[in-house]
């Protein structure tokens, strides 16, 4: 099935084009050009230098991990890396940079042409998976941060953030629908968490967006694009693509035509609006930037960046379907968040361990324990939960109870619970809380014996053809023996004594 | 290569350089001659000539990725920072107001 979002016009049906341009912070601890630190939320002007605030003579020497991070990041999404590329003077003058200009990658980007893939999402209207291409990565650097509403008439300046490194990732215009740009976000954002390249944190703004959307009517020639800056979460993106798609359609509708233009999203009426009219706010007369020779990379640094790449999310939930057995919904849940697939994995481990089994035996169970069952547990106790009482050693002796038959599932909820108020050790809470199921086949046949001596009636029926009894028997049973009896051991032993 | 009067005040207004009309017209010619000297350039064959980077060969150099670990290139230095500010208040740098 294809993705056919489509708006409804007057005079038919039109398809949105989208494309995305991301600004990610590289993930480092000084700046793309000097020294100073990258920590967010110091005090105002003291994590800049005498380059950031572009003093005469100063000097930009680009740091190597923005560079590396840059590179593993174009590594990932299977992109070329240009082992050539160069630095360029985009001008512009404004108070929130003080060089005047913003080195950045126009010409020769550090990084080219790549892709992701986000994944078939029939709720969100995603029929198959869909290739998004990437067309280039380049590096360069973000501003400083304007406060207008701290004086009646100046505007405060502050330079921390200005020379950060930013990656730009810029997107072909592939998708479709909101959804998909949707997606296509939060794929990227997972890909550059597991790579370590950007923190990925909209709400510091670790990551914006700018939105470019046209409209067409299906088949037809691209029509005039305008780009919506800054769009700062997944939720607006997808509300400024819907507006400005639905803006466009009935502007043409009505006789008018579309402006190439940049314009303003507002969160709050989830609207957009002209930002510059200015005609020649475009003008950036870029130009090599004569501080700063060309980078060239030589084999050595690629080969670590390759290297040093992790298993990525597309492979991961590969591997969990295929080699651990999982399924694909399990398996997608695990692989979105680092923190999540993490925790999961040293749970697994430490199980399998624990048990002295392979991953493939218990990685279902981890699986629905990790996502659900331990989920569950640790709401419902809300405030009374301790969560650093929940140890992969804690979780892991619990499902290795529960693998080997000694706990019923029920009672692992139970045991885990009193791990989490108090911390104590799960094997011991089984042994003295009595929170152990019976596989003891003396004490549960001495209870099936007395069972079926007090029920000779229905043993008769039953053996005469009245299979539903079974049921019955196995109830009594349990409930003889206070629920505690392994049920695979109840059923086995009531089987051959009824035979 | 003429660079007319027009061009030369949308360059002032670019680079936020005020120009009454009478250094506009003294700049106009004064430009021109500068871009035809520099066009005498153009007249040599170079289409078997790699583009040259630097005067002697050098490669980029990286700085590794240390916060303020030389004080000439790091931060921590707000005072001086702001030293020659025309406007500095509670540690920001003060501009007239500007919004879009």
């Amino acid at each position: 099935m294809m993705s056919t979002y489509r708006i409804q016009g007057a005079t038919g049906e039109w398809e949105v084009v989208i494309g995305l341009e991301v600004h990610a912070q590289v993930t480092s601890n000084a700046k793309l050009f000097s020294g100073s630190s990258t920590a967010f939320g110091a005090e105002p002007n003291t994590q800049v230098s005498l380059i950031d605030a572009a003093m005469p003579g100063m000097l930009p020497v680009p740091n190597r991990e923005c560079i590396r991070q840059a590179v593993r990041t174009g590594m990932a999404i299977e992109a070329q890396i240009n082992a050539w590329s160069r630095f360029d003077r985009k001008n512009y003058f404004y108070a929130d940079l003080p060089q005047g200009y913003q080195i950045s990658q126009l010409y020769h980007p550090l990084v080219g042409e790549g892709s992701l893939t986000i994944e078939a999402d029939e709720k969100a209207g995603i029929g198959e998976d869909k290739v998004i291409g990437i067309e280039r990565i380049h590096v360069e650097q973000d501003a400083g941060k304007l406060m207008h509403d701290q004086h009646p008439t100046m505007s405060y300046v502050d330079l921390n953030r200005c020379g950060v490194a930013l990656m730009e990732i810029v997107s072909r215009p592939d998708m479709r629908s909101p959804a998909e740009a949707g997606a296509y976000l939060r794929k990227l954002r997972t890909i550059l968490r597991y790579v370590g390249s950007c923190d990925g944190n909209m709400e510091e703004g670790s990551m914006r967006a700018d939105v470019n959307v046209s409209v067409r009517k299906p088949g037809e020639e691209f029509g005039t694009r305008t780009e919506t800056k800054n769009v700062n979460s997944v939720r607006f993106v997808m509300q400024a693509i819907e507006h400005e798609a639905r803006r466009q359609v009935d502007l043409i509708e009505d006789g008018g035509t579309v402006v190439q233009e940049t314009r303003l999203f507002d969160p709050n009426s989830g609207t957009t609006r002209s930002m510059r009219s200015k005609e020649d706010a475009h003008d950036y007369r870029y130009f090599p930037d004569p501080d700063l020779l060309p980078l060239e990379l030589d084999e050595d640094f690629l080969a670590e960046c390759r290297a040093s790449l992790p298993e990525l999310p597309d492979a991961k939930r590969r591997r969990y379907v295929e080699e651990l057995g999982l399924s694909d919904y399990n398996a997608r849940e695990l692989t979105a968040e680092v923190e999540t697939f993490a925790r999961f994995e040293t749970l697994l481990a430490a199980t399998a361990r624990g048990i002295g089994k392979g991953e493939k035996d218990v990685a279902t169970q981890v699986a629905n324990w990790s996502l659900s069952v331990a989920p569950g547990v640790m709401n419902a106790l809300g405030d009374e939960a301790n969560p650093a009482h929940a140890t992969a050693e804690a979780q892991a002796a619990i499902l290795a109870m529960q693998a080997g038959g000694e706990i019923s599932g029920g009672q692992a909820k139970e045991i885990f619970e009193i791990v989490l108020r108090t911390g104590r050790e799960p094997g011991e809470i089984a042994e003295s809380e009595g929170l152990k199921q019976v596989s003891d086949t003396g004490a549960i046949e001495a209870a099936i014996d007395e069972i079926l001596a007090k029920n000779a009636d229905k043993v008769e029926e039953y053996r005469g053809g009245k299979d539903k009894l079974f049921g019955f028997f196995v109830g009594q049973t349990m409930k003889a023996m206070q629920g505690k009896a392994n049920p695979a051991v109840v059923n086995q032993l009531l089987k051959a004594k009824l035979g | 290569m003429s660079v007319d009067q027009t061009t030369v005040a949308k360059i002032a207004s670019l680079a936020r350089i005020k120009m009454s009309e009478d250094e506009l017209a003294r700049m106009a010619p004064e430009l021109s001659q500068i871009l035809d000297w520099v066009e005498q350039l153009g007249e040599v064959d170079t289409s078997e000539v790699e583009p040259m980077t630097a005067v002697i060969p050098n490669s980029l150099r990286l700085r590794a990725d240390e916060v303020d670990a030389d004080p000439l290139t790091g931060g921590n230095r707000r005072d001086d920072v702001l030293a020659n500010a025309p406007a500095a208040e509670h540690g920001f740098f003060g501009v007239p107001k500007v919004i879009e």
